[in-house]
């Protein structure tokens, strides 16, 4: 039987003016499953994070967050959603605390429990020595560790990753990497991760290859490697948004 | 959607806002000194060359610096809901603006926790001006800084949301200084701020006539009037007005498929 559908896209479109950034994607997320979002820079990854957040609108198409429909039912939908954007969003003068009691509060969390569930995943990400220092203090992997803590505060059923491990030290990233992938197959969170960087995909990944705007390649890792022929994800993404990957 | 998710979520935009005002204390100073310069220096070098007829709410001749003191409370009310917009336009840029915008409640919700957190931060500089004026025995009667309160949340949010729907127009931090130039500058100067309606039309009909339809006059009038425990009631009713063209204007403005959002590319 298969897991719940945490999300669903269907036959979204979406342009700038007249340039078409996206076109007629069609796909589903389920809980537990850590799908990457494979593709080059200008793909149209974060456009399509835009729009599954509603910073964007598109009328072409639907999204449905764990059944809510974006355009009908916002607040439900967005409320079943963690996001980590591609750039820091934190409040660099504010404290770490500070920050992640910011966003409880945005979420309607009390401030005891949002303590409680602050401690629990600042402690996961061997974080709480550190919650009181400011921001602008830690370093690039803390700061986003601290932004998938804030993602996750809500306990949410979906968690988007726009590129997180950018500009991040090889270990740092690896962390990252391997602390996402336990959350998705511990608590059954789905995960939906844009990514450029090949090393960053388990083999039980499922993949969604995005190349200008449209959907090459939509399955497992070992689906995708028999769609495309290929011995090794790298040579798949080559091929399929003709050598563009990194 | 709860009553008190709400809540919770007001408290922590204003808490935000006033958390960065207390910290940020060269905004405080920088926020005080304007008026405060227009006040003990301006005023008091055009005292002698300005000559003001009695006229409501001012039962008796007054000096300069007493006419323009409601007219530096809006002053601070302008620039503060500017620099708002100004904050959201950097927020914007440095992302985190966008955490707000994907928090599960309605978007004209969050726009007026914004502008709300904004006027609590005005209102708190006003009365800081108002209490180093009093000490200089520039003084309304004592009820009137009570009546002040209420005229102060309605000038201030009309002004905040002129700011926040200019900021909805604004991509660029650059693009600021235009704002400047062709909406602070002339709604100060073409106001009653600093002289009366009827000095105005000494001068220039047109002038008049511009000074009568700004906004920010009729804020500062509802400001005077309330110091001195009237109510302007025409003020009343054209500030209530703007406020709301400004605010719809601005929930249109930051709408995803509707506003100016949709055209720039998200928020």
């Amino acid at each position: 039987m298969k897991a719940t559908i945490a999300l669903a896209v269907d036959q979204l479109s979406f342009a700038y003016g007249a340039k078409k950034a996206l076109d007629r994607l069609s796909f589903q997320i389920y809980a537990g499953e850590c799908t990457i979002l494979l593709g080059p820079n200008g793909a149209g990854k974060t456009t399509l994070f835009s729009l599954i957040t509603r910073l964007y609108d598109s009328h072409d198409g639907h999204i449905a967050l764990c059944g809510f429909d974006l355009q009908q039912q916002t607040c439900k939908a967005l409320a079943t959603v963690g996001i980590v954007f591609q750039q820091t969003t934190l409040d660099m003068d504010m404290s770490v605390m500070d920050n992640l009691y910011y966003h409880a509060a945005l979420h309607g969390i009390g401030r005891k429990q949002a303590g409680q569930r602050i401690e629990q995943e600042l402690q996961r990400l061997n974080m709480w020595e550190r919650r009181q220092e400011k921001v602008r203090q830690l370093n690039g992997g803390h700061k986003r560790r601290v932004e998938i803590a804030r993602a996750l505060l809500h306990q949410p059923s979906l968690l988007l990753l726009d590129e997180p491990t950018v500009g991040l030290d090889v270990p740092s990233r690896q962390a990252i990497v391997d602390y996402v992938h336990q959350l998705a197959r511990e608590t059954g969170l789905a995960v939906l991760w844009a990514s450029h960087l090949i090393d960053e995909i388990y083999p039980g990944d499922h993949l969604l290859v995005l190349h200008k705007g449209q959907i090459k390649a939509n399955g497992t890792v070992n689906e995708v490697l028999t769609l495309t022929g290929t011995a090794s994800i790298r040579e798949a993404s080559q091929q399929l948004t003709q050598g563009e990957a990194t | 959607m709860r009553v008190t998710h709400y809540w919770r979520a007001l408290w922590g935009i204003v808490g935000r806002e006033l958390w960065r005002f207390v910290t940020q204390r060269e905004r405080f100073v920088s926020a005080l000194v304007r008026p405060l310069v227009w006040l003990f220096v301006f005023a008091a070098g055009f005292r002698a060359a300005l000559g003001l007829a009695i006229s409501p709410p001012y039962e008796t001749y007054i000096l300069y610096e007493v006419y323009i003191t409601p007219g530096l409370c809006g002053m601070i009310q302008l620039f503060n809901g500017m620099q708002s917009s100004l904050s959201m336009v950097y927020d914007r840029e440095m992302g985190s603006m966008r955490i707000l915008l994907v928090s599960p409640l309605p978007r004209w919700f969050l726009l007026l926790s914004k502008l709300l957190a904004g006027v609590g931060v005005s209102v708190l500089q006003v009365y800081v001006f108002l209490a180093i004026a009093w000490a200089d025995d520039i003084q309304a009667p004592w009820q009137g800084y009570l009546w002040a309160m209420p005229a102060l949340l309605l000038s201030g949010l009309m002004l905040g949301a002129l700011g926040l729907l200019l900021s909805s127009f604004i991509k660029q931090l650059e693009n600021f200084a235009g704002v400047m130039n062709f909406v602070i500058f002339p709604m100060f100067f073409l106001s009653t701020a600093l002289y009366p309606l009827w000095k105005l039309k000494e001068s220039s009909i047109l002038l008049h006539q511009i000074a009568q339809y700004n906004p920010f006059s009729q804020a500062v009038e509802l400001i005077r009037f309330a110091l001195y425990g009237q109510l302007n009631l025409h003020a009343l009713i054209y500030t209530s007005a703007a406020f709301a063209v400004f605010m719809a204007a601005a929930i249109f403005g930051y709408n995803p498929s509707k506003g100016m959002m949709s055209r720039k590319g998200g928020a």
